[in-house]
């Protein structure tokens, strides 16, 4: 990549790596809506999204729609980065799995655990939306 | 020693399809590893030894773990041998459980070839294209980790739950900083404060430039012995008393504990193996990547309590000649040398320089006779392999 295009406004998300496996997560991500897995055996739900329950070893987990709102279970900001500084980190959410995710539409140094936030998707370069979250 | 009739194997099961373009590779491992397990009668939590080649996707065996739940791994084997590997794990195994490392040791097989592109691991990585990687990597790669963010999540989430500080976090590299300054190969040999620490540029909050380590071309190794050929060499003998190991991950995220480390799995089966307990050890070889590793491995360990980890390792507590536990004598990580970013055998490395008594004058503990060394590998942040090893001097 050329010095020119490594400076889109802003960290540009690569395009995700799609699987038969995660396929539905990220068909329904282009429709604007956030799924989990949950399995129906143990009826916990999971991420990232998997065939089998890593909690019972079931393979009876279904797709779930979820409102993608949850709260700052840690984060940190990279400085170091050619298109200004970024927010990594994890959110629970209010179904129980923590999610790693970027945190974005804010001041990085506002940002505060147990901040409650929720999803969006922002494009990506060349592939499906990926979800990040903003403060609620 | 002979392992003639030290272990059975006891299930046994071949995945019934023969071309599957609606599953992930990572899928048909963990569908294997079920009918091997029904075969056998037991379940994924009886597993307490993992064994994988280079057909697993993602990280070695970490990724498959963490993906399958396997909650009670204590033993990890990833050799890889091509088609072969799987004979070869048999035999590994065979040791494993002999030396009672492990009791149900689990290997898979597992792969996509007839999918083209994006039936490889590592394939499909083009937009439009279906990828069979690392099972995680679609749902963590795009989001810019590196190892100072995922370690720093986890410094931030240290500081919020137990009220660690910068300051704290900065007496490790202190310490290591004052052991650097008498190794004449180090990379930074200059001795720096809690200041000049606090005060470096931050990379990836909460951590410092002077919270990481270094980045250094080099390497290492270690040559490890029957105590006959030990004792036919004219070299102290520096022996290995206790091993422990477990790898750690989001294992679905219900329950995410970023403070914590596989540390608090791998030191009790080293300490309980080698029959010591943290407070006979004399010097320590701690990971640190950055300093924040230091600090929850020590935790982890039990050389203090958990969240004490700030106060334990402030005013100079692991400099050698000054506070309880000399640590890193060659400088570490932070200071010295971290070979093409792994920095586990240099661990081992001046663990035994401390126990032949051929430390650095200025940094050899008195009478080191027994020593331990600790490692993360991957990431704290997500998945990591923890290992320690207990030395002794013969």
């Amino acid at each position: 990549m050329s010095e020119a295009e490594a400076k889109p406004a802003g960290r540009a998300i690569p395009a995700p790596a799609v699987t038969v496996e995660s396929q539905p997560f990220w068909d329904a991500a282009a429709e604007g809506r956030f799924l989990i897995k949950r399995c129906t055996a143990c009826g916990k739900a999971h991420w990232y999204p998997r065939a089998i329950c890593p909690f019972c070893a079931s393979d009876d987990t279904v797709w779930e729609e979820s409102p993608g709102e949850g709260e700052i279970y840690t984060f940190s900001i990279m400085r170091r980065s050619p298109t200004g500084p970024y927010v990594i980190g994890y959110v629970t959410l209010d179904e129980g799995p923590a999610v790693l995710t970027n945190f974005v539409d804010c001041d990085p140094d506002s940002l505060r655990i147990g901040q409650r936030v929720k999803v969006r998707f922002q494009p990506t370069e060349g592939g499906p939306p990926a979800p990040v979250f903003r403060p609620a | 020693m002979s392992l003639k009739g030290k272990a059975y194997i006891m299930g046994a099961w071949e995945h019934p399809t023969r071309d599957a373009p609606d599953k992930t590779s990572a899928q048909l491992h963990a569908e294997s590893a079920r009918g091997a397990l029904a075969d056998a009668g037991l379940s994924f939590d009886d597993v307490d030894g993992y064994f994988c080649a280079g057909d697993a996707p993602g990280f070695g065996g970490m990724s498959m773990v963490d993906y399958m739940g396997l909650r009670n791994v204590r033993h990890l084997d990833s050799t890889e041998t091509g088609g072969s590997s799987y004979i070869l794990h048999v035999g590994h195994a065979v040791q494993a459980i002999a030396a009672g490392k492990c009791q149900v040791a689990l290997i898979t097989l597992a792969g996509r070839p007839r999918q083209g592109q994006g039936g490889r691991p590592g394939g499909g990585a083009r937009p439009g294209q279906l990828s069979d990687g690392a099972p995680e990597a679609g749902f963590e790669n795009i989001y810019g980790g590196s190892t100072h963010n995922t370690y720093g999540m986890c410094a931030m989430r240290h500081m919020h739950e137990y009220g660690t500080t910068s300051e704290q976090l900065a007496w490790i590299k202190v310490a290591a900083s004052h052991h650097a300054q008498w190794n004449e190969h180090a990379f930074l040999k200059d001795v720096v404060t809690v200041e000049d620490v606090v005060n470096s540029r931050m990379i990836a909050d909460p951590l410092h430039l002077l919270d990481c380590c270094v980045v250094t071309d080099g390497g290492g190794a270690l040559i490890v012995t029957s105590p006959e050929v030990a004792r036919s060499l004219n070299r102290p003998r520096v022996k290995v008393i206790g091993s422990g190991e477990a790898p750690k991950g989001p294992s679905g995220g219900q329950g995410l504990d970023l403070t914590t480390s596989g540390a608090v799995w791998s030191g009790p089966r080293a300490f309980a193996e080698a029959g010591v307990t943290p407070a006979d050890i004399k010097y320590a070889s701690i990971y640190d990547s950055f300093t924040i590793t230091v600090l929850m491995q020590l935790e982890d360990l039990g050389f203090c309590a958990k969240g004490q980890g700030g106060r334990f390792v402030a005013d100079g507590n692991l400099i050698s000649g000054v506070g309880k536990l000399p640590f890193n004598t060659d400088g570490g990580g932070l200071c010295n040398n971290h070979p093409t970013n792994r920095g586990g055998i240099t661990k081992v490395i001046e663990a035994v320089r401390q126990l032949r008594g051929e430390a650095h004058p200025k940094v050899q503990v008195a009478n080191c006779d027994l020593a331990l060394a600790h490692g993360t590998g991957g990431s704290l942040g997500t998945r990591h392999g923890a290992a320690t090893v207990i030395l002794e001097r013969e």
